[in-house]
């Protein structure tokens, strides 16, 4: 069914390094995927994984040391045209994670949801203004009137409902959303979600969700790729990756999982990934396709004989 | 699992607790009692602003300043810990009897000393038959080993600053080991963390709940994350437990309205596609006397006499009791919602 579908945004050889002279770090190395229109692509990871450089790294906010983003076919990283720039900042937009911190304290919600578009349609009158920023209100379920307050005066759950219409107001094909429920309590969480899968149904916005835990993913995703140390280690539609998790890596995340069984949990063995087990250094690992649709970053070894069982924890890891 | 018999080792006893705020009064704990058994570990379940910590933190004597016990008692080894006042006085059940691990490890060590510096400070507070500076240091090792730390030699010389949100936490744990309690409270001590350092943590505090027969108080929002590693739970709502039970009866047979909703909404049992159930409204306004069952306005299917009388609570069976009407036998029988019916025969992920 993959193949038909058109790609929005497509990664190849993405290589992202902070740092200069002797002080290098490479945080994302070598990662290729494609996102299609309409889908939500998911990139799992722990954190230091470079799940969220990837996605600062579509956004321009890190420029890239290697490799190319093409958005519709365009590449979008390194110099860009000026409205190259412009159509990108309003197709593509971000939610952060800590509605907390990503809001500015000193404006008025009016102000906030609505700076985007004073940046980029510097004509519209103030009525039109407010008309839309009446409306991205109204679509993530706050009241018109909360336009004119001040952001700690909203809980949680309604901050983050903020950064989703300052995100929404500028019609963006493209939506990063970077750990968009961590910071959330639990009965909130299911709304944000529900709030995103909605607009995704009437607007066929395409998501990049990035978060740490597969149980959320699960839910949300359509394809998930699996981070480890800046390199996609698996990569397949959501059932396919769950059912037939194949890096170890991935195993060790999905036996993280809690679950609300209480005898079964008790049980439960907790996998941990131990990078040690592979011997990349003779045989490095390719990136290849194991199945149709599932990708899986492994050496030719790996492949014939498997990775082998994973170790059961001691509590002496990290 | 849990034995009735058991002695408390903890014993609230209809705790109420007040805030005054801008010349207005919060009623944040309504009439609570709950004991804690020895060598427990019980959860506390409640949405952010139920009370959890509040009461927690009431255990303490760290209550902010215009917070006030305004009647009832906290028993703790035959003392009503409700009269304390002076700081005096509460220094002898902080650390030594109680100790509390807070949330965000990125804010709870001091970013100016080693962490080994750290530790020994506790022990040398809190364990004052361990003499010399030899002592004190191996002591220290021991519990950095204790809570898998890796060469603990070097590790004790390094400040917080080098050493991972997992690690931190764990760090932050052997802090209050060092100090000895029998009670470990733990708020929310995994919610900053990934989930594979979650389940990590999750373990190690099981191991040392065994290894140093300690009683965990453990306080989240998730039901989720408690499974693992609770034997009871009690969930809160708007300042007041509304279904107490083993993790079997909670998990397996819960009763309460609230904790159907609390269940149905994680993100584990959603099914793709389908939207998630969410709790509707918000929780009640504390300022104001909340008549009747205070879940009630946001449960679609509550009952009239919901919004007239509190309901008191119904026992289920000696372990497990809730506060709901639907348990009167005048009720008419509400079955729980579809999705969390049959969690016991759950598809394990993976």
């Amino acid at each position: 069914m993959s193949a038909e579908r058109e790609v929005l945004l497509d990664v190849k050889d993405l290589h992202v390094t902070f740092g200069n002279g002797k002080k290098q770090f490479e945080a994302v190395r070598g990662v290729s995927f494609q996102v299609y229109r309409g889908e939500t692509f998911g990139i799992v990871g722990e954190s230091g994984s470079g799940k969220t450089t990837i996605g600062r790294a579509i956004m321009r906010i890190h420029p890239t040391s290697a490799g190319e983003i093409l958005y519709k076919g365009n590449r979008i990283n390194g110099k860009i045209s000026r409205q190259l720039d412009k159509q990108i900042i309003q197709e593509i937009q971000m939610i952060f994670q800590d509605p907390m911190a990503s809001l500015n304290e000193r404006a008025k919600v009016d102000y906030i949801v609505s700076e985007g578009l004073s940046n980029l349609h510097r004509h519209m009158s103030n009525e039109e203004r407010m008309g839309k920023v009446q409306q991205a209100l109204s679509e993530v379920g706050l009241l018109p009137e909360f336009a004119s307050r001040f952001p700690h005066e909203f809980s949680g759950g309604q901050r983050q409902r903020i950064g989703i219409a300052r995100a929404l107001i500028m019609e963006p094909e493209c939506i990063i959303a970077d750990e968009p429920i961590s910071a959330l309590d639990v009965s909130i969480r299911a709304q944000v979600l529900n709030l995103l899968a909605s607009l995704q149904k009437t607007r066929g916005i395409t998501y990049i969700f990035i978060a740490h835990d597969l149980s959320v993913m699960r839910y949300f995703s359509d394809r998930i790729a699996v981070v480890y140390k800046g390199r996609i280690v698996e990569l397949a539609e959501t059932e396919e990756l769950i059912t037939h998790a194949t890096h170890p890596y991935t195993r060790a995340l999905l036996s993280a999982i809690p679950m609300p069984d209480p005898i079964k949990e008790r049980d439960k063995k907790l996998t941990v990934y131990d990078p040690s087990i592979h011997d990349y250094d003779k045989n490095p690992p390719k990136w290849q396709e194991m199945r149709p649709g599932h990708f899986i970053l492994a050496n030719e070894r790996e492949v014939k004989e498997g990775f082998g069982e994973s170790r059961e924890t001691d509590s002496d890891v990290e | 699992m849990v034995n009735m018999n058991q002695e408390a080792i903890l014993s609230v006893r209809d705790l109420n607790i007040k805030f005054t705020l801008r010349g207005q009064v919060l009623h944040t704990i309504r009439n609570v009692s709950l004991d804690v058994y020895k060598g427990e570990s019980i959860a506390i379940v409640g949405e952010s602003g139920s009370g959890k910590s509040v009461l927690t933190k009431s255990f303490m004597g760290l209550l902010d300043n215009n917070g006030f016990i305004s009647s009832g008692e906290i028993l703790y080894d035959g003392k009503d810990l409700a009269k304390y006042k002076t700081e005096r006085e509460w220094q002898k059940i902080r650390g030594g009897e109680i100790a509390m691990i807070m949330q965000d490890p990125m804010t709870s060590l001091n970013p100016l000393k080693t962490i080994g510096e750290q530790i020994a400070e506790a022990v040398r507070l809190h364990q004052p038959d361990v003499k010399g500076k030899d002592a004190v240091r191996d002591k220290v090792y021991s519990y950095l080993k204790d809570v898998g730390i890796r060469k603990p030699e070097r590790r004790y010389k390094q400040y917080p600053h080098e050493f991972s949100g997992g690690m931190r936490q764990r760090v932050v744990i052997a802090i209050a080991l060092a100090c000895n309690p029998r009670i470990l409270i733990c708020d929310e001590p995994t919610t900053a963390l990934d989930v594979t350092i979650q389940a990590q943590i999750m373990r190690l505090l099981k191991d040392l709940k065994a290894k140093y027969d300690l009683t965990i108080l453990f306080i989240t929002h998730d039901l989720g994350v408690v499974a693992n590693i609770a034997d009871r739970v009690a969930v809160m709502y708007a300042g007041d437990f509304v279904e107490i039970g083993t993790a079997e009866d909670v998990f397996y047979d819960p009763r309460h309205p609230y904790t159907w909703a609390l269940l149905s909404s994680l993100p584990q049992l959603g099914q793709k596609g389908e939207e998630l159930f969410t709790i509707k409204g918000t929780p009640p306004s504390l300022y104001k006397v909340i008549e009747g069952d205070a879940f009630a306005p946001r449960n679609p299917r509550a009952l009239k006499i919901d919004f007239l009388m509190a309901p008191p609570y119904f026992e289920i069976s000696e372990t497990h009791k809730a506060k709901t009407w639907l348990l009167d036998p005048r009720a008419p029988k509400l079955e729980p919602p579809e999705g969390i019916r049959n969690l016991k025969n759950l598809e394990v992920l993976g």
